[in-house]
């Protein structure tokens, strides 16, 4: 099988420990000049007037422009890339604020000099006079009467109501049902941050009139796409969107963003390169932040916990303006995965989409999956303990079963493969389940509070069927490319749509062409990341790069095969049906008669003895569109300690049994495993994003936003079972976001199991040692 | 006003002119192109930036490059020679103690002060000298075994 | 990121650096390792229009053995002082303490001088200070002084040091026993949220004989916790009688409220920390 299997060490890694990495931020391009963006200290407020004088008069300044200057030269909207609905109200999002500012950190001018920090100097002295208007940032308070409108054309600040399920069917099980589990929740709000901060760098040429934009994101295609055809109206040809090597995307780095068109409006404009690079308290205003959910859910059972039905409504808030995917998130890819493994025969969600005074809110890995995931085992764990039944044979007792595939789910997806009993048990073994049981009951008996929590997950990744999306409101198609180039010596370039920002691509896809065309991984390079080089892509985001780009790959490298079959079976006067491809070698079946495929590449490049009517040439490209999404699923088990002085919840134990179907390169699927958890675990009991009632960030630095450091993680117990996507050539489904999926849930349910026996139900996320200590304290337990 | 400075970098002493508030980290990037430092905050914290002066880990975003005029200074750069990956930076690449590549170079100059420091580390004393250094993408999980594994190798 | 314009200067000994100090004006400041004021500058919330760097000042870098106690150089670093043969053998607790400030490359820099001079309510370094009774030495225009902890820290980011006093040294009484320090750190900053040092002595039956506690993070400035001290002093030094001291509070109105803990929190957590540090005496 050559490499695919192989924990092969990665082939990027040595520019990275070197320190020779490109970064956006690292480029620099002759004459350029910098530019810093005037953003909004207010919430919500009407620009009355912004005089730029005394900033253009500062020496070293080269240029200020205002939204209103941008609007004015035809810069339309940033475009929401997923409509919901027919009647869905889309407010315009434009990338400096013209008349309005509807978020702390809304751009309204952008200063440019020579240097930044004569940039930073400048931007000070532009004025803006802003009038302060009511604002708004809970989805809650948005949608009740007389709340400030964040946008007059959009009443009651909703841009759109979305249902899926059958509503009758599903409260008429409710009606039967022996028991009701009930919980309301708010899935807070969070922020990727990436450690590399956004940069963007628009590089104009007037002699050619082209346009390069390097850009810090996770996909360069989309982004040429989205600026050349909806905002600025450029020829895409004339134009090459570069994504170097990025630092973290996490999601935060899918979107179009405003800098972006800045960038690229502004050194047209000036002639020269302008760049600009996000401070990180620019940042957590102006990446889109992740989740923000308030929900009401209530699942029904019989009187043997067989689920009956489950009933979901939730306000999603989608901040200021609806990013790229925005509206996906809390929809299709939420409501759909809300069956979760189980047979839930009936289920009904209802979905309300939020604009609120807040920066948008878009995919944060998972997006949408571990929001489904958080509720659905949220609610199981929960119900086992009300009906005194163990929280895993509770869950056992509703999976799907492993025959039932495909799986038709009430909630519109065809679940493709699956086999969560096998996952379950392996975890249940890894952590000698019954043992930790009798530990943690008499680990009580010593006044220890330990706790057990399970999340038997599942998401829908591989995005995106196509056609699929395309009925459901997509803008886009979410197909792959990829483009192999054999050259001449018969070492291969491979240009790939995905983008690889942390993942491993250049490893992980090397490993494939390397395998199926027998070479040494060395001889194989992977490209990506530049409009153009490669020739086209949707990018990476919704665990899709090796499913659907590396799918891509597979359907290049069939060409390939082919055309080389041709050539090798005309060089050995033979039938193509009598050779097979084995190591690298055609051979001619049943005899010691071959040829390598290095001689089939230069043969083809020099085709002085070729078969009639083949072009001369090794080069294919392959677009894949999957047939369906895939479903990679798995039970993860932690265990928690609780300090009962502080509330403190310590990490004791994490243990994860995946199943992301065939393993090109486990060494990476462990990582991504990792990190994963690292932010699910993050989200469970550390992370939150606050506004306060003037609809100031108030979690706004590292200083505050507190995400997962070295000394709050532990070693995470890994492992996995292989049940393969059955629709995919390489039986692959995703290993990106299953971690942050699963760990939410499974973090929040042991610290829910140490405490339920005080009476305490439910507590808000972050699950911070106050929260903790307070449930503790609120009964009189302590 | 600008002020001359002279510094002993990766082994090459530079002269140059820097204005008082140039940080160090910029003076770094912007005028040595020694741009393997990073810059993923603006509170000190985040580590991406981490070199040595001295022989000692700093953060460079929380000096200014006047301050070092004098100093000897190592970068990320200054580890490999022509391309070959030092034990602690080989380690990272078997234990598979990076992704995205962006906290690496500080991780590494953590690491190496910790090394230096203390040759065989617990897994609690390495992460906690890691606690100024962020990443976002491995969970440290692989970090940690990678700091262990070039712990036993050196 | 990058702050405002201001000059820069170096001092060449602390009689030039309280010479630039009051020439430069009431705009010019002092910067040793840098960690409070340049995250500040580089936010603009700080603009100092000069800086006078003393970090050149080896003088205060040295940690010497004054017999009963030790002195420590104010341009001593966190790590120093975290790594010095003679602290950690002659006064323990104050390497602990200064192990757990911030992070490695932040103990690389910043100074303990720096630290008591800023006075952050969060601080670890004044907690340890006050419970050990230390005293600070400082140097100005007139010449030096000794200030006791006890008088030195008054106020949120405020302390007794007059206009151009320069802090030149900390000396902490050698002991080897009976001090200790809890922290329940903010995991974002890294400064306590609450710190309690304690310091106490017994007789020869196990009497507590004198208790030293002081707290940081929880209120707008460090602070002895006098009623938790009375509690213990005179009280055989166990479990149950550390409890029941521990169990002496801060009143919850002198409590700071912020986004990492409540004042009801932190008033909880003095008591919990508190208890830990006694525990550990």
């Amino acid at each position: 099988m050559g490499y695919i299997g192989s924990a092969v060490k990665r082939v990027e890694d040595k520019r990275f420990l070197t320190g020779k990495g490109q970064y956006t931020d690292d480029i620099v391009l002759p004459n350029m000049t910098h530019a810093v963006i005037v953003r909004s200290p207010h919430a919500h407020a009407t620009i009355k007037s912004i005089d730029a004088s005394a900033a253009l008069a500062h020496p070293g300044v080269v240029a200020v422009f205002t939204g209103q200057d941008m609007v004015d030269d035809g810069i339309a909207s940033l475009p929401n890339g997923w409509a919901i609905g027919e009647d869905q109200n889309e407010p315009p999002h434009y990338p400096l604020a013209p008349d309005r500012a509807r978020h702390v950190g809304d751009g309204v001018a952008v200063v440019i000099a020579e240097d930044k920090a004569t940039a930073m100097d400048a931007a000070e002295k532009v004025v803006v006079d802003y009038e302060v208007l009511p604002s708004v940032t809970s989805s809650e308070v948005a949608i009740a009467p007389g709340a400030p409108l964040v946008h007059d054309d959009a009443p009651n600040n909703t841009s759109f109501l979305w249902e899926l399920g059958e509503k009758a069917a599903t409260d008429e099980a409710f009606e039967k049902a022996h028991h009701v589990t009930t919980l309301e929740f708010v899935n807070q709000r969070l922020v990727a941050n990436a450690i590399e901060p956004r940069s963007a760098i628009g590089d104009y040429n007037p002699y050619r009139d082209d346009l390069t934009l390097y850009t810090s994101s996770q996909n360069p295609h989309l982004i040429r796409l989205l600026m050349c055809a909806f905002v600025m109206g450029l020829p895409e040809h004339k134009v090459r969107v570069v994504s170097p090597d990025v630092g973290g995307g996490f999601g935060s780095k899918i979107f179009h963003y405003p800098e972006e068109v800045i960038c690229a409006w502004t050194t047209r404009k000036l002639g020269r390169p302008v760049k600009w690079t996000a401070q990180r308290s620019e940042s957590f205003l102006t990446d889109c932040h992740g989740r923000d959910h308030i929900s009401k859910a209530e699942m029904a059972f019989d009187a043997n916990g067989k689920m009956l039905g489950l009933r979901v409504k939730t306000l999603a808030n989608l901040g200021a303006y609806l990013s790229t995917f925005s509206c996906a998130v809390p929809t299709y890819l939420y409501g759909t995965l809300l069956a979760g493994q189980y047979t839930t025969p009936n289920i009904y969600v209802h979905v309300t989409g939020v604009l609120t005074n807040t920066t948008p809110v878009d995919a944060y890995r998972g997006a949408g999956r571990p929001e489904a995931t958080y509720l659905v085992e949220r609610l199981v764990d929960l119900a086992a303990h009300e009906m005194d039944m163990d929280p895993a044979e509770l869950r056992r007792k509703n999976f799907i079963p492993p025959d039932a595939f495909p799986y038709d789910t009430p909630v519109a997806l065809q679940y493709d493969s699956g086999n969560y009993e096998r996952a379950l048990d392996k975890a249940l073994e890894m952590i000698d389940y019954t043992k930790l049981r009798e530990q943690q009951r008499k680990a009580l008996l010593d006044g220890k509070l330990i706790g057990i929590g399970f999340s038997c997950f599942i998401e829908a990744c591989g995005i995106a069927p196509s056609k699929v999306v395309g009925l459901l409101g997509a803008r886009a198609g979410l197909y792959e490319s990829a483009s192999i180039r054999v050259h001449p010596t018969g070492k291969v370039q491979v240009f790939t749509g995905s983008h690889s920002h942390g993942q491993g691509h250049e490893t992980t896809f090397a490993q494939i062409v390397a395998t199926e065309l027998g070479l040494d991984l060395g001889d194989v390079e992977v490209v990506h990341g530049d409009t153009g080089q490669i020739p086209f892509g949707m990018g990476t985001y919704g665990s899709r790069s090796l499913a659907v780009g590396g799918s891509a790959i597979v359907k290049a490298l069939d060409k390939i095969k082919a055309k080389a079959r041709k050539i090798a079976a005309h060089k050995l006067e033979a039938a193509e049906d009598d050779l097979e491809f084995t190591d690298g070698n055609f051979i001619v079946k049943g005899t010691d008669r071959s040829v390598a495929f290095g001689d089939i590449a230069l043969t083809a490049y020099v085709p002085h003895d070729y078969p009639e009517g083949v072009e001369p040439g090794l080069e294919e490209n392959g677009f894949y569109d999957p047939v369906n999404f895939t479903y990679p699923f798995g039970t993860h088990i932690s265990v928690v300690e609780i300090d009962r002085e502080t509330g403190k919840v310590d990490l004791l134990r994490y243990v994860c049994v995946d199943d992301v179907g065939n393993v090109i390169n486990p060494m990476i699927v462990d990582g991504q495993m990792h990190g994963g958890i690292a932010q699910g675990i993050g989200q469970a009991l550390y992370e939150g994003a606050h506004y306060d009632e003037d609809g100031q960030f108030i979690t706004g630095s590292f200083m505050d936003y507190n995400f997962p450091k070295a000394d709050a993680l532990i070693n995470f117990e890994t492992d996995r079972t292989v049940t393969p996507c059955p629709h995919n050539p390489l039986g692959v489904k995703g290993a990106g976001e299953a971690g942050a999926i699963a760990a939410t849930a499974c973090v929040a349910n042991a610290v829910m199991d140490a405490l339920y026996h005080r009476g305490v139900k439910d507590l808000p996320m972050p699950l911070t040692p106050e929260r903790v200590w307070k449930a503790l304290n609120s009964n009189g337990h302590a | 006003m600008k002020h001359s400075i002279s510094v002993t970098v990766n082994g090459v002493t530079h002269e140059a002119s820097v204005d008082a508030r140039t940080l160090l980290v910029d003076f770094l990037r912007d005028h040595l192109h020694l741009t393997g430092t990073h810059v993923g905050c603006d509170t000190s914290q985040c580590g991406a930036c981490t070199i040595h002066i001295d022989g000692a880990s700093v953060k460079a975003c929380n000096m200014f490059a006047v301050q070092a005029d004098g100093a000897t200074i190592k970068t990320i750069e200054g580890r490999a020679s022509n391309g070959t990956l030092q034990p602690l930076q080989e380690s990272f690449k078997e234990e598979h103690g990076l992704h995205c590549g962006f906290c690496t170079p500080g991780m590494i100059m953590s690491a190496a002060d910790l090394l230096q420091h203390n040759p065989n580390p617990s897994e609690s004393e390495i992460r906690h000298a890691l606690e100024g250094n962020f990443c976002r993408c491995t969970g440290y999980h692989n970090i940690v075994k990678a700091i262990q594994s070039a712990a036993q190798k050196m | 990121m990058t702050p405002y314009s201001f000059t820069y200067h170096k001092a060449t000994s602390v009689e030039d650096a309280i010479a630039q100090l009051q020439k430069l004006g009431d705009e010019a400041k002092w910067v040793a390792g840098g960690h409070s004021l340049i995250p500040s500058m580089k936010l603009r919330l700080s603009a100092p229009e000069a800086l006078i760097d003393i970090q050149g000042l080896d003088e205060l870098k040295t940690i010497s053995d004054g017999g009963h106690e030790i002195h420590i150089g104010a341009l001593s670093t966190h790590r120093s002082v975290e790594t010095s043969s003679l602290v950690k053998g002659k006064c323990p607790v104050v390497a602990k303490v200064a192990s757990g400030i911030g992070d490695p490359q932040v103990r690389n820099k910043g100074t303990i001088g720096g630290s008591l001079a800023h006075a952050d309510p969060s601080a670890d370094y004044p907690a340890i200070i006050l419970a050990l009774g230390a005293t600070i030495t400082v140097q100005g225009p007139g010449g030096s002084r000794s200030i006791s902890a006890d008088d030195f820290f008054t106020g949120m980011f405020d302390t007794a040091l007059e206009d151009h006093e320069l802090i030149t040294r900390v000396s902490v009484p050698a002991v080897g026993s009976g001090a200790a320090y809890a922290k329940f750190g903010n995991p974002a900053s890294r400064y306590a949220i609450v710190g309690v040092a304690a310091y106490v002595e017994k007789d020869v039956h196990g009497t507590c004989t004198l208790a030293r506690i002081a707290i940081t993070g929880a209120a707008d400035t460090v602070f002895r916790a006098s009623a938790m001290e009375e509690a213990l002093v005179g009280k055989p030094f166990n479990e149950a009688s550390i409890s029941a001291a521990a169990g002496h509070a801060p009143d919850e109105s002198d409590m700071l409220s912020d986004l990492s803990a409540s004042a009801s929190y932190r008033a909880h957590l003095c008591s919990v920390m508190a208890k830990r540090a006694l525990m550990d005496c």
